[in-house]
């Protein structure tokens, strides 16, 4: 057996069968092709279970929300403006939540992607190698801090520090639930953005460079467009974070639905709904139940709409260099 | 052997630059020995020599190309006239000497922008805002370069869209736009066809009507068909630096000779 090369080529089976060992080879080869089968059927279940498991959820989602639809009119759903399904007068408009979400991530946005974009260009571009060695570890330990640790952050140092500059904040809010889920996305913009602007091939820079442009100049100019669609994906990437981050919100911007788009005011978000309806004692199959799995569809709606958004822009702004 | 480059050139020839004495280290590492070199206003030079010998290295010291990179130095001048100033001096700032000296890459490398904004592309970080301007530039820079007919009618195509040697000529465009004094060529058709070869060997031919031209060449014939002066480099130094013809019909030193011949390289 150890005289058979481990991978015959097609002249040394003939060899070999000529030789009088016709019976080896082929069981070699029947084994290797089981294997190889075997292998294949695993790798292709380990696949599938990512597959069937987004199925079964958006199934889940969609079944108990139609029961929830058939109690609730989708018109009401839509326009209402109240959200209190607890309530005897129960009200089931989702856009009190919905604003919530939106403001709180447009807070967030609004640190993370100039942050995240600076930082970028910073490390990609300008850090010396040994800063950036020491940097980016920490922006990744960033990333890392449990997101409960980011609200009692936000509720318990944030709120109180903006406080000082505006005594009328009140201790739920979404400007500082919002400020500090934009920190939390930083990483996430910053590294995606820095891979892909080091992935602009060096004489593109060079280029650059000899036609007598600055550092600032070639980074913004060449490299950043070069760069757009890693870019662009981290935005979604962020977006998409900032939509579905539960704990911050939850803690730091109270759990009052309230139609509002001002960051001063607290609100609930959508997850922020779920996770303290999930931690009450609702009954099964209830209608305040189902609310749950509306919520939730909406939810998954909005990241569902941002990830083909960031998968057109991917492909419209892809570059071949 | 400054004394000797020198006598290379006619008595009545126009230095463009001069170059004494230039040494330059990656790290420890000592890539150029003692060269002494001067280039002629309006003449093409050819830098030619075996792989590793230091010819791409010496061209880029010229729009200080090295700067981009840590841990190199710099000893020795490269004085660019008429005012002479020493464009390898710490003092010297990079940019300016990019603003006066052009380079055009060994594979072409457009910006992923439009073939009109990579023209415009010098003037604009030049901080040229001027529309009409620069129109003007480009058409100029694209027709010098011989590509304005085949792109006119798509200027805001991308540029990746061109062919190899269109791509070439278009960042022979975009070095031109900005009027520089010299012209860098490192290896400019080494990526190309021979048909896009003979077209940026007339172009470099034409274009020292308005530019000094230096270029590195693998391609012996190259630097025969196109240059008036060769410079022949060994291990990082100057073996011998003369008239184009006499380079290839009668060089002074053996190892050029070798070179030439073929028997090593």
């Amino acid at each position: 057996m150890s005289s058979i090369p481990l991978k015959p080529a097609p002249q040394p089976l003939i060899v070999a069968a000529a030789a009088g060992r016709s019976l080896a080879i082929p069981s070699m080869n029947l084994r290797r092709r089981l294997t190889e089968r075997a292998i294949e059927a695993v790798l292709l279940l380990a696949a599938l279970v990512s597959v069937f498991t987004t199925l079964a959820i958006v199934a889940i989602l969609v079944w108990e929300s139609i029961a929830f639809f058939r109690t609730v009119p989708l018109l009401d759903f839509l326009t209402d403006t109240q959200w209190t399904p607890l309530f005897d007068d129960a009200h089931f408009g989702i856009i009190a939540l919905l604003s919530g979400t939106l403001t709180t991530t447009i807070v967030a946005l609004l640190v993370a992607i100039p942050l995240g974009t600076v930082l970028a260009i910073y490390l990609s571009e300008f850090a010396p190698f040994r800063v950036r060695e020491v940097a980016k570890p920490f922006l990744e330990m960033l990333g890392g801090v449990p997101t409960i640790v980011y609200g009692y952050f936000a509720l318990l140092f944030v709120t109180p520090l903006l406080q000082q500059i505006y005594p009328d904040l009140p201790g739920f809010n979404m400007l500082s639930a919002g400020l500090v889920m934009g920190i939390m996305i930083v990483p996430y913009v910053s590294s995606l953005s820095e891979d892909a602007m080091r992935a602009v091939p060096m004489n593109m820079r060079e280029a650059s460079y000899a036609m007598g442009a600055t550092r600032l100049q070639t980074a913004l100019f060449v490299v950043t467009p070069a760069a757009l669609s890693g870019i662009a994906s981290s935005y979604i990437l962020g977006i998409s974070r900032a939509v579905g981050e539960t704990m911050v919100v939850a803690i730091a911007a109270g759990m009052q639905p309230n139609f509002s788009f001002n960051p001063v005011e607290p609100a609930a978000t959508i997850t922020a709904y779920i996770v303290q309806v999930a931690l009450g004692d609702l009954p099964h199959g209830s209608l305040g139940y189902q609310t749950i799995f509306a919520a939730g569809l909406t939810l998954l709606l909005i990241t569902l709409l941002f990830n083909i958004i960031g998968h057109i822009l991917r492909k419209r702004f892809r570059e071949a260099y | 052997m400054s004394t000797i480059s020198t006598l290379a050139l006619k008595p009545q020839a126009e230095l463009k630059a001069q170059v004494n004495a230039l040494n330059f280290y990656y790290g420890d590492f000592q890539a150029l020995k003692g060269i002494d070199f001067p280039v002629e206003k309006n003449q093409v030079t050819a830098l030619i020599g075996p792989s590793g010998c230091g010819k791409s290295t010496f061209l880029r010291c010229f729009n200080r190309m090295h700067d981009l990179y840590p841990n190199m130095r710099y000893e020795g001048e490269i004085l660019l006239y008429p005012d002479g100033v020493n464009i390898v001096d710490r003092h010297v700032d990079p940019i300016e000497v990019r603003m006066r000296i052009s380079m055009v890459f060994q594979k072409p490398n457009p910006f992923p922008k439009s073939i009109y904004e990579n023209v415009a592309y010098g003037l604009r970080v030049r901080g040229l805002r001027n529309r009409a301007l620069i129109d003007e530039k480009v058409e100029e820079a694209l027709s010098a370069a011989a590509l304005w007919n085949e792109v006119k009618d798509r200027l805001n195509d991308l540029a990746f869209n061109l062919s190899g040697g269109q791509q070439q000529r278009l960042c022979i465009a975009r070095a031109l736009a900005t009027d520089p004094e010299i012209l860098l060529f490192d290896e400019p058709t080494s990526a190309l066809d021979p048909i896009a070869t003979a077209k940026i060997e007339e172009l470099v031919d034409e274009l020292k009507e308005k530019v000094t031209i230096l270029i590195v060449t693998h391609n012996m014939q190259q630097a025969a068909r196109v240059s008036a002066y060769t410079a022949f480099m060994y291990i990082g130094e100057l073996i011998e630096f003369d008239d184009t013809k006499k380079i290839f019909t009668n060089p002074s030193s053996k190892l050029t000779e070798e070179y030439i011949t073929g028997r090593f390289g």
